[in-house]
């Protein structure tokens, strides 16, 4: 478990570095993911014992941390709720327009991904 | 009368200790999530609308402020970042089917990404909206931190690109189910897809909590389309000023 939370913290850590020296505009955290992943990938040749317990302690550390995501978003929502009023008179319209938006794009994306794949499987 | 004093005070002091507003977040999050789970994860009863629903009544209610709250909630916030990291696991399991939809993940993804932005500026311009609100709801479909640096760069107001990406998040958690069960969109990946590109981590959580293959390809769109979005909207912005 410890060792887990190092190698996420570390990865996380060198994203947020990476970040800062390119003067990216992707959160560290995203870079974060990308370094692990393909570290991930390229230790999938390597198959010693170490590296394997290694992986499924990071494995189930991650798991763990993941069934917790939404209980993440609580504070910043709660910032949300309390400054409402920034948007001022715009508060009803706003909710509107990404109320229509949001919903039309998730439906127009998945359906989309869904009819080309239909139609890759056929092949 | 003593016996009032003395609670009041016990309450002075825990008030201003984080421990209190840590019990409060988790506290309500059980309850969101227990009737989350009642309503058979029915999507409107969303374990984190119903959380922030609570704390901010309770606020609200103690007149206490955002910032002493956050003080103490700040703990939970910082494993956001972590969170994001771990991420990386369940894409690296389903690494091949991703492989093989790798078609249709960037079809959709330029699609939709295009789709959010275009549609959020036509209905800013049928509702009459302020530029610089417009500015700063553009990126909203990109996670937060990317969604606030996009806002900044083409003069939105990133605090306000924060508000309004949360909401997005909330709204696409809540709402996308009934699209797609609408649409009759029964490949779980694609169902994920949708709601990881339109609605960031909430979406992404919701996603999860309900299918793993949702859940990974949730977590694939919320990655791909901050990094498409952070590229599109300074694009369409610069062709927008052109005309």
């Amino acid at each position: 478990m410890l060792r887990a939370i190092f190698v996420i913290f570390f990865f996380q850590l060198l994203g947020e570095a990476l970040k800062k020296f390119f003067e990216m505009l992707i959160p560290g955290p995203v870079i974060g993911l990308i370094l692990l992943l393909i570290t991930l990938i390229f230790l999938k040749r390597f198959k010693t014992r170490a590296i394997n317990n290694l992986k499924s302690d990071v494995l189930n550390t991650s798991n763990y941390i993941l069934s917790y995501l939404s209980l993440l978003f609580v504070p910043i929502g709660v910032g949300v709720v309390m400054h409402l009023s920034y948007l001022e008179n715009n508060l009803f319209k706003v909710l509107i327009i990404v109320f229509i938006s949001t919903v039309l794009t998730i439906g127009l994306t998945a359906f989309l991904m869904e009819k080309i794949n239909k139609r890759i499987n056929k092949k | 009368m003593i016996q009032k004093d003395k609670l009041y005070s016990i309450w002075v002091y825990l008030q201003a200790e984080p421990l209190f507003w840590l019990t409060l977040t988790i506290g309500s999050y059980l309850i969101g999530d227990y009737l989350y789970k009642k309503s058979k994860l029915f999507p409107l009863v969303n374990p984190v609308a119903i959380s922030i629903l609570i704390i901010s009544l309770v606020l609200i209610n103690l007149d206490i402020s955002y910032e002493r709250y956050f003080d103490g909630a700040k703990f939970i916030h910082f494993m956001l970042g972590p969170a994001t990291v771990a991420l990386a696991i369940p894409i690296y399991k389903q690494f091949k089917v991703i492989q093989k939809e790798a078609l249709s993940i960037s079809v959709s993804l330029v699609a939709g990404s295009l789709f959010a932005i275009i549609s959020t500026f036509a209905l800013c311009e049928i509702f009459k909206i302020e530029d610089q609100v417009l500015f700063s709801m553009l990126p909203r479909s990109a996670t937060a931190p990317i969604a606030m640096g996009i806002s900044d760069l083409i003069g939105g107001i990133p605090s306000l690109t924060a508000i309004i990406t949360i909401i997005t998040g909330i709204m696409g958690a809540s709402f996308g189910t009934f699209a797609l069960d609408f649409l009759k969109l029964k490949d779980m990946s694609a169902r994920g897809f949708g709601l990881g590109l339109a609605s960031h981590g909430i979406g992404t959580a919701r996603a999860m909590s309900r299918n793993e293959t949702a859940g990974v390809f949730a977590a694939l769109a919320l990655g791909l389309n901050g990094i498409a979005t952070a590229i599109l909207v300074p694009l369409l912005f610069k062709l927008l000023n052109i005309f």
